[in-house]
C-alpha cells in the first residue's frame, strides 16, 4: 500500500503527507527506516505509534493521517467530562459512552482507533461503527476518566467528542432500522406470494390447476401475506390512523383502505372458496411504497447526522478567573455557569462567552458574526464586548455585564423566534389537493360499489378494490417525495444540505435572491489585493520579510500575507515585538524592519509618504520599511470569491431579482454590488433593518430566497422563504436556515437552483403522467375492464414509471 | 402433484424460518455497519506488531 504514497516521501511528512520545511529535522523510525516529519505534532503522533507497537498501521494505511494542527492535544473543554457525569453511568463498576468519532476515512482508522483504546487501562469494550462514526467504548471508573479516552483517541489523530444521545439523530436511525426490517419482511413476503398466485395466473383457464391445489396455494399466500399486513404495512395503518384522528384525509388513507379492502376480500375468498384473490397485489403495493419511504428516509438520516456535526462547532466554555485581580489562576467553566462580575480570560482565537466589559488587555475583535462588519475592531480597556466576538489579537481579561443566557446573542435569537413565528406556510398544498382528490376517490369508490350491488352484485367487491387500488395517488404520495429526495441526496454529495422539505419547491417560485456580502459573496477575510514597491526591494523579498514578521501573529491580516508568501517564507526573524493597534518590529538578517500602519513605520523609516491615502477606498494598507527607508505598501481586503459573478449571473439569467443587504460599510457594500452587476444594494443594514427590508419585499408578493452567513443573517434567514447558509459560518445560523452549504462554495447556490428547476419539472411529469394514467384506469376500473391484479399491476407500472422518472435526479 | 401437498407447507415454513432468522440477526446488530466487517476483514492480523522488523513492509 506504500506505493501509493511513496513519490513524494522525500519533501512529504511520513504521517500526514504535508511538505517537510527544508531546515527541519523531525525524524520517527518506523520499521528501522528514518521518515521525516513536518512538525514535532506529527513526530510526537508517530512515535506514539511506534512505541505501542502499531508501527503496522503504515503498512495497512491508504490515506495519510488527519493533518489538524492540535491533532496531540485534547482541547481543555474535553477534560471537563468525568466519571461522574450521569451521561456516562452504566454500573457501579464501569462507565459506557458513545462517542463522535470526526475524520474516518480509510480501514486503517478503524483498526488504529480501536487497538489504540484497547491498549488504555481500563477499556474494557472499544467498538467503531463506520457508517455511523460512532465509537463505543466501556471502561472501569477507577482506571479510566472519559478526558483519557478522548485524549487517547486524539493522539492517533482523530477527533472525537461525546455524543449526546438525546438527540432526534439517534430516533432517526432506529426508525431506519425498523423501516429496513419491514421493507425486508415485504419484500420476501411479496416474492414468495407471487410464486404462489403465478399457477393460478398461468392456468386458471385451461383448467389445469385443481380445486385443491388452488385451495392450497391461497392459504399458503394468505399465511404469507400475514407478516406483510400485521408488520410492513403498520406505518400506512398509523399514518392513516393519526390523519384521521387530526380529521384529515392524507395519503396513507386510501393506501390502508386499498390494502385493507384486498386483503379481507381475499381473506373472505380464501374462507369460502369463492371469488377472486388479492394478495399478491396487496404485498406488492406495500413493498413498492415501503421502498419509496425507505429511500426518503436514508437522505434523511444522512442530512442530519452531517447537521449534528456542524453543531458540535459551537463553543460552550469560558476560562473564569475566580480570584481576580488578587490571585490569577483559571478555571474552565461551561459558559452558561457564568454570573455577573465575574472575571473571565479569553485568549487570542476564542470566542467571548457572554457580554463583558474590558478589564485589562487591548486587542482587535473579529464582530463579523454579529455585525456583517469584516474589518476587526479595535476595543481598550473599559469598552463593552458582546457576547459572541471572536477575539483576534491578544489576550483580554473581562468583567461579565449580563449572563450568557441575556447576552447579544440571546437577543438575535429572540429576534429569530419572532420571525419563526411569522413563516409562511407553504408546502402544504400538496396534502390539500391530495385530501380532495383522496375524498372524491373515497365517495365515488362508495358509488361504484353502489351501483354494481345494483347491477351486478358478484361484481362489486372486486371492482371497488379495483378503483381503490388503480388510483392511488402515486405522482403525489409516492412521486414527489421520491423525486424531492432523490434530489436532496444528490445535492447532499455535492455538499448542500437540505434541513427543510420546501426548499427546492420554494427556491424554484423565488422571484428575490437575497445576498449577504461578508463571507457569502465575499470570502470573509482579507486577502492580499496589491504590493506597491516604494524601495529598491522586490515583491518577493518583502513578502518574505512581512511573513517572517508576522509569522507568530494570530491578527487576520497576519493570515493574508503569510498565505500570499506561501511557503516562500523561509527567513526567521528576531525580537518581534507586537505594538498594539500599530504594528509589529523585528529583526530579519540582522536589520531590523517594521510591519503596521504608516505613522508607526514613519518613526522608523524616516519621513512620512506623500500618497498615503491615495487609491485605498475599501482596502487595508500595511507598510514594510526599514531604518531611514520606505519599502513596500501591502493593500488588503475582503476578497470577492471567485464564482460570485457567474452566480449573480446565472440568476439574472434566470429572471430573478438579485439584491445584496450588508451590515458592512455603504460604500464597500456599492463597490461591490458593482463590480457583480446587481442593481439594488443596501449597506450598513442591522439585522432589524435587513428583516424589515424582507417583510416588505414578501408583502409585495415576493418569494425570497436569501443566501447568508452569521448569526446576524439568522433571523432574516428564518424570515426569508428560503434561506441559504454558509457552511464556515456560525453554527446557530445554520440551524435557522433552511438549507446549509457544507463546502462552503457559493457555486452550490447554483447548483441547488438548477437542480430545484429540474426536481419542478419532473414532478410536473410526474403529475402529468399520474393524471393520463388516473383519468383512463379509473373510469376502466369502474367499468369493470380491469380486475383488481390488472389493477395492481397497472398501479406498479405507474409507480415504476414516476419512480424511475424521478431517480433520473439521483444522477451527476 | 401430490408432491406440492407437502412442498408449498414446507416452503412456507421456510420463508417463517428465513424471517427469524432476519429477526435475530438484526436484534444482533448485524445490519448495524454494513462498511466496517468488509475492512477488518482486509487486516493482517499475522504480522505481529512486536516484531515489525521481521517481516518485510509490502
Amino acid at each position: 500500500m506504500n506505493a501509493v504514497l511513496s513519490p513524494e516521501l522525500d519533501t512529504a511528512c511520513f504521517h500526514c503527507g504535508l511538505p517537510v520545511p527544508s531546515d527541519s529535522n523531525w525524524v520517527v523510525t518506523i520499521d528501522d527506516v528514518a521518515r521525516a516529519m513536518c512538525c514535532p505534532g506529527c513526530e510526537a503522533v508517530a512515535q506514539t505509534i511506534v512505541e505501542i507497537g502499531q508501527s503496522t498501521y503504515y503498512r495497512e494505511r491508504d490515506a495519510y493521517a488527519a493533518n489538524a494542527a492540535d491533532a496531540s492535544l485534547v482541547p481543555p473543554e474535553l477534560r471537563l467530562y468525568s466519571n461522574d457525569d450521569a451521561q456516562f453511568a452504566r454500573d457501579a463498576s464501569s462507565c459506557e459512552a458513545t462517542l463522535s468519532v470526526e475524520g474516518i476515512r480509510c480501514a486503517a482508522c478503524v483498526w488504529l482507533i480501536e487497538r489504540q483504546l484497547g491498549r488504555l487501562p481500563g477499556v474494557q469494550v472499544a467498538s467503531l461503527n463506520v457508517a455511523t462514526e460512532r465509537l463505543y467504548v466501556r471502561w472501569n471508573r477507577a482506571q479510566c476518566e472519559p478526558g483519557d479516552i478522548l485524549q487517547a483517541v486524539r493522539q492517533v489523530g482523530y477527533t472525537a467528542y461525546p455524543y449526546d444521545a438525546v438527540r432526534h439523530g439517534e430516533r432517526l436511525q432506529q426508525a431506519s432500522k425498523t423501516l429496513g426490517r419491514q421493507l425486508f419482511v415485504a419484500g420476501l413476503s411479496m416474492m414468495q406470494v407471487m410464486m404462489y398466485v403465478a399457477p393460478s395466473y398461468l392456468a386458471a383457464e385451461d383448467g389445469t390447476l385443481d380445486n385443491n391445489m388452488a385451495s392450497l396455494m391461497r392459504w399458503a399466500s394468505l399465511l404469507l401475506t400475514l407478516p406483510a399486513i400485521c408488520y410492513s404495512a403498520l406505518p400506512f395503518f398509523q399514518g392513516a390512523w393519526s390523519s384521521l384522528r387530526a380529521r384529515t384525509l392524507g395519503m396513507d388513507v386510501p393506501v390502508t383502505l386499498g390494502i385493507l379492502a384486498a386483503f379481507f376480500g381475499s381473506l373472505v375468498a380464501t374462507f369460502t372458496g369463492r371469488g377472486e384473490v388479492y394478495f399478491d397485489s396487496a404485498t406488492m403495493f406495500i413493498f413498492l411504497l415501503l421502498c419509496s419511504r425507505y429511500f426518503e428516509l436514508q437522505a434523511r438520516r444522512k442530512a442530519a447526522s452531517a447537521l449534528e456535526r456542524l453543531q458540535h462547532a459551537l463553543p460552550a466554555s469560558a476560562t473564569l478567573m475566580a480570584g481576580f485581580p488578587d490571585n490569577r489562576a483559571t478555571m474552565l467553566v461551561p459558559a452558561g455557569a457564568l454570573a455577573v462580575d465575574d472575571h473571565i480570560l479569553v485568549k487570542p482565537g476564542e470566542a467571548i462567552a457572554a457580554d463583558s466589559v474590558i478589564v485589562e488587555g487591548e486587542s482587535a475583535l473579529d464582530l463579523s458574526l454579529l455585525t456583517g462588519e469584516s474589518a476587526a475592531q479595535r476595543r481598550r480597556v473599559g469598552e463593552r464586548v458582546p457576547g459572541g466576538a471572536i477575539n483576534a489579537s491578544a489576550a483580554l481579561i473581562l468583567r461579565v455585564l449580563k449572563p450568557a443566557r441575556d447576552s447579544t446573542l440571546s437577543d438575535l435569537l429572540k429576534l429569530i423566534e419572532r420571525a419563526g413565528s411569522g413563516k409562511p406556510q407553504i408546502a402544504q398544498w400538496a396534502d390539500k389537493v391530495a385530501a380532495w382528490f383522496v375524498l372524491g376517490l373515497l365517495l365515488f369508490a362508495v358509488a361504484v360499489f353502489a351501483f354494481w350491488s345494483w347491477h351486478d352484485p358478484a361484481q362489486a367487491w372486486p371492482v371497488a378494490i379495483a378503483v381503490l387500488v388503480v388510483s392511488c395517488p402515486c405522482a403525489l404520495s409516492l412521486a414527489t417525495p421520491t423525486a424531492l429526495a432523490a434530489a436532496t441526496d444528490s445535492l447532499l454529495r455535492r455538499g448542500v444540505l437540505i434541513v427543510q422539505p420546501h426548499v427546492l419547491e420554494t427556491l424554484h417560485r423565488a422571484t428575490h435572491i437575497v445576498f449577504d456580502k461578508t463571507g457569502t459573496l465575499t470570502l470573509g477575510r482579507p486577502v492580499l489585493q496589491q504590493t506597491d514597491m516604494l524601495g529598491s526591494l522586490d515583491e518577493k523579498a518583502c513578502l518574505r520579510l512581512a511573513a517572517a514578521l508576522e509569522a507568530n501573529s494570530a491578527h487576520p491580516l497576519a493570515h493574508a500575507i503569510l498565505e500570499a508568501a506561501g511557503s516562500t517564507a523561509t527567513a526567521h526573524a528576531q525580537q518581534v515585538q507586537e505594538v498594539q493597534g500599530q504594528g509589529l518590529e523585528g529583526v530579519v538578517d540582522g536589520v531590523r524592519y517594521r510591519l503596521g500602519n504608516a505613522a508607526f513605520v514613519a518613526a522608523l523609516a524616516g519621513a512620512p509618504l506623500g500618497d498615503t491615502a491615495v487609491g485605498i477606498q475599501g482596502m487595508t494598507p500595511l507598510y514594510l520599511g526599514m531604518q531611514g527607508r520606505w519599502l513596500t505598501r501591502f493593500l488588503l481586503s475582503d476578497a470577492l470569491r471567485p464564482e460570485a459573478r457567474a452566480v449573480i449571473d446565472y440568476f439574472h439569467q434566470r429572471g430573478k431579482q438579485v439584491v445584496l443587504l450588508s451590515g458592512d460599510q455603504e460604500a464597500l457594500t456599492q463597490s461591490v454590488a458593482q463590480q457583480l452587476g446587481i442593481a439594488t444594494a443596501c449597506g450598513e443594514c442591522l439585522p432589524d433593518e435587513k428583516l424589515d427590508f424582507v417583510q416588505q419585499l414578501q408583502a409585495t408578493g415576493a418569494v425570497v430566497a436569501m443566501v447568508g452567513d452569521g448569526i446576524n443573517d439568522a433571523a432574516v434567514l428564518s424570515a426569508a422563504d428560503v434561506s441559504f447558509a454558509m457552511g464556515s459560518g456560525a453554527a446557530l445560523a445554520q440551524a435557522h436556515a433552511d438549507t446549509v452549504l457544507l463546502s462552503s462554495q457559493l457555486q452550490s447556490v447554483r447548483d441547488t437552483a438548477s437542480t430545484a428547476a429540474r426536481s419542478m419539472r419532473i414532478i410536473r411529469e410526474n403529475l402529468g403522467w399520474a393524471t393520463l394514467y388516473n383519468l383512463t384506469a379509473i373510469p376502466a376500473a369502474a367499468l369493470g375492464f380491469l380486475n383488481p391484479w390488472l389493477s395492481g399491476v397497472g398501479m406498479a407500472a405507474s409507480s415504476a414509471v414516476v419512480i424511475a422518472n424521478a431517480l433520473r435526479l439521483r444522477r451527476n | 402433484m401430490e408432491s406440492l401437498y407437502l412442498l408449498i407447507p414446507l416452503s412456507v415454513v421456510v420463508v417463517f424460518g428465513a424471517l427469524w432468522l432476519f429477526f435475530n440477526a438484526s436484534d444482533g446488530g448485524q445490519f448495524d455497519d454494513l462498511v466496517g466487517p468488509g475492512l477488518r476483514v482486509l487486516q493482517d492480523d499475522d504480522t505481529t506488531p512486536e516484531k515489525p522488523a521481521a517481516t518485510e513492509p509490502d
